[in-house]
This record gives C-alpha cells, sequence and structure tokens, in this order.
C-alpha cells in the first residue's frame, strides 16, 4: 500500500509536469481543430536541449527559456509546411517529428541520452531552498504547479485579446475568420508555435526532473496528451470557463499518470503501455459516438413525458 | 464602385474536367447600386462572387474596388472592404464563440489587431444597439453561443457581422436559400433595411425571381458565364417575373426548375 501512495505521488508530479504538454496538445487539437504529430518531436527536443545546455554549464533556468525557443521553431516549421507549401496537417506534422529526430540526435551529440547525474537543475536547485522535509516528488510537484498556473493564467489572457480570439475563430471556422480579415495562415502558424513552445518546455522539465533525456522520450506524446484531453474533457465537461477547461487539462494529465501508476502496480508489464494508452484514446474518443447511440433515445423519452 | 474588366475563370485547367465558368466578364457597379443577380445553376454567380472577395484568382481580367486594383490581393486582406455573408448559415458564423465575440471579431475586419482585450466595454453597447434591429431579442443573449442560435438567426447575425464595419460592398450569395420561407422573408427585409440605413453598394444573387425584382436598383441575369441582361431603374421596376422566364427561355430551361 505504501509502495503505491509513493507511486501515486510522483505520478501527480508526473503529471503535472506532463501537463504543460497536455496545455500545448490542447490548443493545436482543441482551438485550433488541427491534431499536430510535431510534438513528439519537439517534446524531446525540449529534453534534449535543455539536457545538453546544462551540461554545458547553463543555467538550468535559462536552459527551459531556450528550450522552449526552439520549439517555438519547431511549431513554425509545421506552421509553414502546411498553410505555405499545401501539405496536409498530420503530415506536416510527421514530418517535423521525423526531422526532429535527427536534430535531436544531433544536439545531443550523437548520443540517444544524456543522464544529468550529479548536474544542477531546477528541481536540485528548488530543493535547497525549499525545508527539509520537501521531497523529491513535492519539489516537482511544487514547481509544475507553479509553472502550470502561469502559463494557464498567460493563455487565458492571450486567448482573450484580439489575436487570441483570431486564433480560436480560425479553428472555429476558417471561413468566417478569413472573410473577417484574418490572416489564417498566420494564426495557424502562431498557434503551433505556441503549443510546441509549450510542448518542449514540458519536454525540458520532464528532463531535468528525472534526471536525463533520451532521444525516444517524446514517442507517443500526442496519444497521451490527447487522452489528458479527454479524460479532463469527460469529468468536467466543456461548458466550464475557459481558464478551468485548461485546469481540467492539466488535471486530465495528472489522472492519466495515476491510471497509469495504478495499472502498473496490478502487474501491467511497462512494455504493454502504450498499447494500453493507445485503447484508452480510442475508447475515449469513441464516446461522442457511442453516447450519440445510446445516450439520446433517453432524452427523447424525457421529452415525451 | 466595383469595376470588373475581362474576367476569366477556368477550373482544373489542364485536366479532362476543364471547364471555363466565367469568360471575359465585365461589370460595372456604381456606388449605391443595389444589385440583384440571377441565372441557372452553374452560370457561375457564386464565382464571381468568390473572385470578387478572392476565394479564387482569375485567369484574366482585373477588379478594381473604389479604384484600387485588387486583382492579386489575398482574400483576408480584401476582406477589409467587403462584407460577405454566404448561403449557408454555418458558414458566416462561428459556432463554438459566443454572439459578442463573434461581434468583436467583426468589428475588426479591416482593422489591425493586437493584444488589446477582445472586446472592449464600449462595444458591448454598440452591439447591444444593433442586435435590437435584429429584433430576435440577442441583445439579452450576448454571451450565448453562436451554436445555440436557429439557421434564420445565425443568417440574422451574419448580415449584421457583414455590415457592422461598413463594408465598400455587401456580397450576398443566396443567403436566404437555406432558410424555410417564412425566414427568409424576413432576412431579406432586414438586409433591405441594412442596406439602405447604411447605404451600401450591394450584390445579391437569388434564386427567386420576385426577390430579384422586389429589391434593389438594377438586376442582372447571368448564363454560361457571361451577364446576358441587365436592367436597372424604371424599366426594372416595372419588370414581371413571365418578363424574366420569357428572357430566360431564350438562353437555357434550366432555371425554370430553380
Ligand atoms: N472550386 C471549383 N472547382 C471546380 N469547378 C467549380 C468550382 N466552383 C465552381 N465550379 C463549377 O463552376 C460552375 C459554376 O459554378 P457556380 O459559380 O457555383 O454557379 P452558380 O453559383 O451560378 O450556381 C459549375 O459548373 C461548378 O461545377
Ligand atoms: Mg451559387
Amino acid at each position: 500500500m505504501e509502495g503505491l501512495l509513493l507511486s501515486i505521488n510522483s505520478a501527480v508530479a508526473q503529471g503535472v509536469l506532463w501537463g504543460i504538454m497536455t496545455l500545448g496538445v490542447y490548443i493545436t487539437y482543441k482551438i485550433l481543430d488541427y491534431a499536430d504529430l510535431t510534438v513528439d518531436g519537439s517534446f524531446a527536443l525540449g529534453g534534449a536541449v535543455s539536457a545538453i545546455l546544462i551540461m554545458m554549464g547553463w543555467d538550468p533556468l535559462l536552459s527551459l527559456l531556450i528550450a522552449f525557443l526552439s520549439g517555438l521553431v519547431a511549431g513554425v516549421v509545421t506552421g509553414v509546411l502546411h498553410t505555405k507549401l499545401k501539405i496536409p496537417a498530420i503530415l506536416s506534422g510527421i514530418l517535423s517529428m521525423i526531422a526532429l529526430y535527427s536534430i535531436n540526435l544531433s544536439i545531443m551529440g550523437g548520443k540517444a541520452n544524456i543522464a544529468l547525474l550529479g548536474m544542477e537543475t531546477v528541481f536540485t536547485k528548488a530543493q535547497a531552498l525549499l525545508p527539509a522535509g520537501f521531497d523529491k516528488a513535492m519539489v516537482s510537484l511544487s514547481i509544475g504547479v507553479v509553472f502550470s498556473l502561469a502559463i494557464m493564467g498567460i493563455l487565458y489572457w492571450f486567448f482573450g485579446t484580439e489575436i487570441g480570439a483570431l486564433i480560436r475563430a480560425t479553428g472555429n471556422n476558417e471561413n468566417m475568420a478569413r472573410a473577417m480579415g484574418g490572416n489564417t495562415d498566420r494564426m495557424k502558424i502562431l498557434g503551433l508555435l505556441l503549443s510546441n513552445g509549450l510542448v518542449a518546455l514540458s519536454g525540458a522539465l520532464v528532463a531535468q526532473s528525472q534526471g536525463y533525456a533520451d532521444v525516444g522520450m517524446g514517442t507517443g506524446t500526442i496519444v497521451m496528451g490527447l487522452a489528458a484531453v479527454i479524460i479532463g474533457e469527460v469529468l468536467f465537461g466543456t461548458r466550464i470557463n475557459y481558464f478551468f477547461r485548461m485546469t481540467s487539462v492539466v488535471t486530465g494529465s495528472v489522472i492519466y499518470r495515476i491510471i497509469i501508476a495504478i495499472i502498473l502496480r496490478m502487474g501491467l508489464k511497462s512494455s504493454n503501455l502504450k498499447l494500453f494508452t493507445a485503447i484508452i484514446v480510442a475508447m475515449a474518443l469513441s464516446i461522442p459516438e457511442i453516447k450519440a447511440k445510446f445516450i439520446k433515445p433517453k432524452i427523447n423519452l424525457e421529452k415525451a413525458e | 464602385m466595383l469595376k470588373i474588366r475581362n474576367l476569366t475563370k477556368v477550373f482544373n485547367i489542364g485536366t479532362i474536367n476543364e471547364q471555363m465558368v466565367l469568360s471575359n466578364l465585365n461589370l460595372h457597379i456604381r456606388e449605391g447600386d443595389f444589385v440583384t443577380l440571377i441565372g441557372g445553376n452553374g452560370a457561375g454567380k457564386s464565382t464571381l462572387l468568390n473572385i470578387i472577395a478572392g476565394v479564387y484568382m482569375p485567369e484574366e481580367g482585373e477588379i478594381l474596388l473604389a479604384g484600387e486594383d485588387i486583382t492579386k490581393m489575398p482574400e483576408y486582406k480584401r476582406a477589409a472592404f467587403l462584407g460577405r455573408v454566404f448561403q449557408d448559415p454555418l458558414m458566416g458564423t462561428a459556432a463554438d464563440m459566443e454572439i459578442i465575440e463573434n461581434l468583436a471579431i467583426a468589428n475588426r475586419r479591416g482593422k489591425r489587431r493586437g493584444l488589446s482585450w477582445g472586446v472592449t466595454r464600449e462595444e458591448k453597447t454598440k452591439f447591444q444597439e444593433a442586435l435590437k434591429i435584429l429584433g430576435l431579442g440577442l441583445e439579452n443573449r450576448l454571451n450565448d453561443k453562436v451554436g445555440l442560435l436557429s439557421g434564420g438567426q445565425r443568417q440574422a447575425l451574419a448580415l449584421l457581422m457583414a455590415t457592422i464595419q461598413r463594408p465598400k460592398l455587401l456580397l450576398l450569395d443566396e443567403h436566404t436559400a437555406a432558410l424555410d420561407p417564412k425566414t427568409a422573408v424576413k432576412v431579406l427585409e432586414l438586409t433591405q433595411e441594412l442596406v439602405e440605413k447604411n447605404r451600401l453598394t450591394t450584390l445579391m444573387v437569388t434564386h427567386n425571381m420576385k426577390d430579384a425584382i422586389k429589391y434593389g436598383n438594377r438586376l442582372i441575369m447571368m448564363n454560361k458565364g457571361e451577364i446576358v441582361y441587365d436592367v436597372s431603374g424604371e424599366e426594372k421596376k416595372n419588370l414581371k417575373v413571365t418578363d424574366l422566364l420569357e428572357k430566360f427561355g431564350s438562353f437555357s430551361d434550366r432555371m425554370l426548375l430553380a
């Protein structure tokens, strides 16, 4: 039992750090209506950039910023492939993702992983500052919460501005956005850029918290992001205030991690984890269809009474 | 206001489906004109409006709006001068956004968008006043998602959105065709009201010959990518549907079905 609690503790902390990635996926998938696979590459990109900079003696906090910026660039590339070169959305993301695999490897100096053994990270720094009772998971959690709250605040503000509203309109009805004078190509690039920046930042935080970056650490990011977004939506609905929708996305990420922790405890082989995730997401994505089939008749009956 | 010279549009160039949809079309719409445009299915009416709006680029010809050559201007840029309402009520509004958000986006048509707040307090009052004109009670539902509205309500809102920033030219493409007859009449009357109130230069496609005669000061008929009939003033006022049918019969019989 204690072991389970411990693993849930660290699952919550991981969930919040990955939750920042989920916010990025939320921007593309929910706001722009664009399933962006770049994130698999940009998550590892963030990890790689941050790890190599730390190894080079950079300040870990500054490395987060550079990781974020590198994610922005990845997003722009996908955006340009899609909007200017007219490559279909999914394919644009796949192309960036594949290209990033090589790029990430060369960023890490050709090695498949970089261990941050004994190096200073934002987590070790924070641990030194925080009271002694804070264990590793608590430190991770605190940092994750601070970052995600700040990001949610910024996103809340940004999507309420004129440009933010236009990005939302572009995702909702591109035709209308353009008829209203919106440069929809630019809005899509902007959304992709922001999203991949957050995903890379999340990758950098995860790398620092787990103490290593791995070229394969981004595999399945998009699926996990979608899982979290959908879990959040199923639990809290979509009719809630915008800020709470973002909170629900991060919460979804936490719940996803807890589920995984429990399942692993129950004896699922970790090699089967991705299969399990795919099944969860497939089930979650089919919820609307299942609802439409089984729940609608009920509503009609109520009306008839 | 709008000058179109030698406009030619060919779809699917170089394929077996190549089709010349507009051929050497010339049209001059004066400031303040309210032009109704009729023609059979596939005559090229929507294509003409889409080319004016920049959705498609023409193969040949030029388009001048208020003296400015907009032939090659991208769609989103020329939107600054154009108000558009489409046939499909879903197309002109963003369903998942609130009424007030939709109007705020429309209110910024042709303006630079920055990082200031998407809706200002002054706008709220302005929108409430404007929505009252519609007579649909939408002024009390500013924060409702547009997706909750009926087709007619959405089309009325789209019309308001197209005109809230005065456009140099209002383009209406069968914007009442998807509505039930009663609602269609309401939206048409609203159109008339907004056009008159703002003295808008308007080009309205309709499939209804009665409406084409009733509204506007000028009527144009298209057939196979060409303008085949163009009347205005007294002559137009005295037109009867039978005149149009006769006129039309000499070109094609497809319109009778429409
Ligand atoms: N995007 C397009 N690609 C190919 N053909 C098109 C396209 N848009 C319209 N057409 C063709 O052009 C012709 C004119 O269409 P349209 O302008 O929609 O006619 P109308 O609005 O007068 O009914 C039709 O034959 C139609 O099939
Ligand atoms: Mg048409």
